[in-house]
């Protein structure tokens, strides 16, 4: 075999794609790419302070009344899942936007974008499984629309809901109130929907079937909110998953977050269909589950109270907010070693090997 | 598979962490040849518990990093076309091409898809006979024998509208090709364990012998490096150099039989271009003549791709452990995951990924400069 001949100079590698002129996937990924969009289009198009503060509600005060306002679109494939359907994340998903303001969800708006050709029994299944959604998170749909969108131009069934609700007078939760200090509490294991969904859309099999935590949190946060109305932040990590819920809290109170990995409840049909495909259970999206941030001094009763509730019995203490590398969440592995677990940047992909 | 977590045991990790600790009197140099270590080294922290004289060099292992430029390209313009469903593992869609990536190609109208397994393509050409189905199959001995099954079943069930777009690379000749550089800085090698459990050991004793390397069969688990590692560090410290198997729960001495006939069967050597790298004689595959109907760059006239690189990216050092990643002048300033200038800023498994977010968190990792081999 000849040697081989190594030109070790001028070595170089292909143009940066410093600017994306179209939409690509990673622009609804929820990650970096998301934000950009937001930072760059959005804010500067709309202003306005209240969207400035870029949570996953808007509060509000209207005629002297505190008011959650949230909108969200649900463009999920298949429609139907273990454990769900787009109906189900069409009225959990905007209820628990709202109860991460700490509002109890009170009338929801519907939007149905509908393909031409879908059968119409299809779409009673998905009303159906909102009626009963609403029913158990006890919010009412007060107001809708229709359109119909020529075949080929829609995958079936496009889902917007917006609410509002009411916020208690005493409480506050905003990402600017977190402090070093602060308990980082989160209410059950992840990565569940986002493996559930991909068991399905991809066919890919598991052993076992692994059902959605899809779920409306309302109750789970009126109990958190009767131990202490002094929580600082929740989030409901769905898109980009814990991963991308715990950097947007960092970098918007400029504080770090320190994560034990160990601590962090991942259950083993998460973990091992994620080391099957590559992905990291920390950017899984979840529909069920929140992120707390709560002041040391009520840590423990918050967790009690959680762990005590359905939605809430594997909450976790999972680490610490700190005053060390801000605007940074940084994972303490079970080794002892350390690693970044960063903003991912547009849609995880999975891994070749 | 639970028994991931017996491999990923804290107690265990500090006994084998201590011994190498104890072991170590010397700096050493070790590269880690794969891409899915480099992985397990960062997001575990090993690197970090490791004395300061154990260095691990990231090697040219990761698939997605090496892929030719010019590879790439032909991928963009194949996937571009109307007539076409491209098919490819999900982490080749970011890399960057001369000018876009797959996901570009994607929002401008291109069938690109993400699949799990290169039979998938095979379905969905089935599935759309007036379709032409294209898969990019890249990799090592490790993703290249599914492939080479993937063009078998098409040739048997008479699949025409299927083809692979090859870039494979082989992990043997690449060894020598760093080692054989001048400025090779590398003492040992942690072989890939996944790249043996098809290839067998075979291709190793010859080059332990003529470069006097210590080469350690590896896993991919957090103990399975550490032993690796530990079983390095023992020869390095003992003057030795020899082939050892330190994951023999997937690696047996002749491969996989089956495998090794397959590639056999369906691909003929070739030399390869490796991004960044270079040229390395008799490093890659191609399909052999028998299956070469079912060659995408052949299909699609694709050979006469003009690609254009800029010169600020040092990717190619840094795939040879010749520099860090913080020493290349792009790292962290024009070059970030977000604005990648080379692969090794896009892939999960890329050293300049992993280090920007050392980088980030003000650890820049200074290790003292190997020895000479003894």
């Amino acid at each position: 075999m000849p040697e081989p001949t190594l030109d070790v100079t001028g070595w170089t590698c292909p143009a940066p794609l410093r600017e994306t002129p179209r939409i690509v996937m990673g622009h609804g990924g929820g990650g970096a790419l998301s934000a950009e969009l937001v930072q760059q289009i959005f804010a500067p198009a709309f202003g306005g302070d209240i969207l400035a503060q870029l949570g996953d509600s808007a509060a509000l005060t209207l005629g002297g009344v505190r008011l959650a306002f949230s909108t969200d679109s649900y463009v999920v494939r298949p429609l139907f899942f273990p454990g769900g359907s787009i109906g189900d994340l069409a009225v959990n998903g905007t209820v628990n936007d709202l109860a991460m303001s700490g509002a109890r969800a009170a009338y929801l708006s519907c939007g149905f974008i509908l393909e031409e050709g879908i059968e119409t029994s299809v779409l009673a299944r998905v009303a159906e499984a909102m009626g009963a959604a609403a029913r158990v998170a006890r919010v009412e749909v007060a107001t809708g629309d229709t359109k119909v969108v020529e075949a080929g131009h829609g995958d079936g069934i496009y889902l917007n809901t917006a609410g509002i609700g009411l916020i208690p007078a005493d409480v506050d939760l905003r990402p600017q109130r977190v402090v070093p200090g602060d308990v980082v509490i989160v209410s059950g294991d992840i990565g569940v929907h986002g493996v559930a969904i991909m068991s399905v859309r991809e066919g890919l099999e598991f052993g076992v079937e692994i059902e959605s935590d899809c779920a409306a949190l309302g109750g789970l946060v009126e109990t958190m909110l009767a131990v202490t109305p002094d929580l600082h932040a929740l989030r409901d990590p769905t898109r980009g998953g814990l991963a991308a819920a715990l950097n947007e809290i960092a970098a918007a109170s400029g504080t770090g977050i320190a994560l034990q990995e160990r601590a962090v409840p991942i259950p083993p049909t998460v973990s091992n269909a994620c080391a099957i495909l590559g992905l990291d259970p920390m950017y899984v999206a979840n529909e069920g589950k929140l992120v707390a941030f709560v002041p040391r001094a009520h840590a423990d009763a918050v967790l009690d109270a959680m762990q005590a509730h359905p939605l809430g019995a594997g909450a976790a203490v999972i680490g610490e907010v700190v005053e060390a590398h801000p605007g940074m969440v940084v994972a303490h592995t079970a080794l002892g070693g350390t690693r970044v677990v960063d903003l991912p940047v547009g849609e995880q992909l999975p891994r070749i090997c | 598979m639970k028994y991931i977590d017996e491999f990923q045991d804290p107690e265990l990790a500090r006994r084998l962490l201590d011994d190498i600790h104890a072991t170590a009197t010397r700096p050493w140099a070790l590269m880690e040849v794969c891409g899915g270590q480099t992985h397990t080294i960062i997001r575990h922290g090993i690197d970090q518990l490791l004395p300061d004289t154990v260095e691990l060099i990231h090697g040219p292992g990761c698939p997605v990093c090496v892929t030719p430029l010019e590879v790439i390209d032909k991928a963009l313009e194949i996937a571009a076309r109307p007539d076409v469903i491209f098919c490819s593992f999900g982490d080749m869609l970011r890399v960057p091409g001369t000018d876009r990536d797959l996901f570009r190609v994607r929002s401008e109208g291109g069938d690109v898809r993400v699949v799990y397994s290169p039979l998938d393509a095979l379905k969905i050409a089935r599935q759309n006979p007036d379709r032409e189905v294209v898969f990019f199959g890249i990799g090592f001995e490790t993703t290249a024998p599914p492939n080479a099954m993937t063009v078998y079943q098409a040739r048997k069930h008479r699949i025409p509208n299927f083809s692979l777009l090859v870039s494979h690379v082989r992990v043997p000749p690449a060894i020598e090709a760093i080692m054989t550089s001048p400025s090779c800085r590398v003492q040992a090698f942690l072989a890939a364990g996944h790249v043996c459990s098809v290839m067998g050991m075979d291709e190793y004793p010859a080059l332990a012998e003529r470069f006097r390397v210590p080469i350690v069969v590896t896993g991919f688990e957090p103990l399975d490096l550490l032993e690796g590692i530990r079983r390095t560090v023992r020869q390095l410290e003992r003057g030795e150099h020899t082939v050892d198997n330190a994951y023999p729960r997937a690696v047996r001495a002749g491969g996989n039989p089956a495998a090794r006939a397959m590639l056999d069967d369906v691909f003929e050597v070739t030399d390869r271009a490796w991004r960044g790298i270079g040229t390395i004689p008799d490093s890659g595959w191609r399909l052999s003549a028998r299956y070469r109907d079912f060659d995408a760059e052949h299909r699609f006239s694709v050979e006469n791709i003009a690609t254009r690189e800029p010169a600020a990216c040092r990717s190619g050092e840094v795939l040879q452990g010749q520099i860090k990643p913080h020493q290349c002048e792009a790292f962290g300033t024009t070059c970030t995951p977000r604005t990648p200038l080379g692969a090794t800023m896009v892939s999960s498994e890329g050293a300049c990924a992993a280090y920007y977010l050392y980088r980030r968190l003000g650890v820049t990792p200074t290790k003292l400069e190997a020895s000479p081999v003894a």
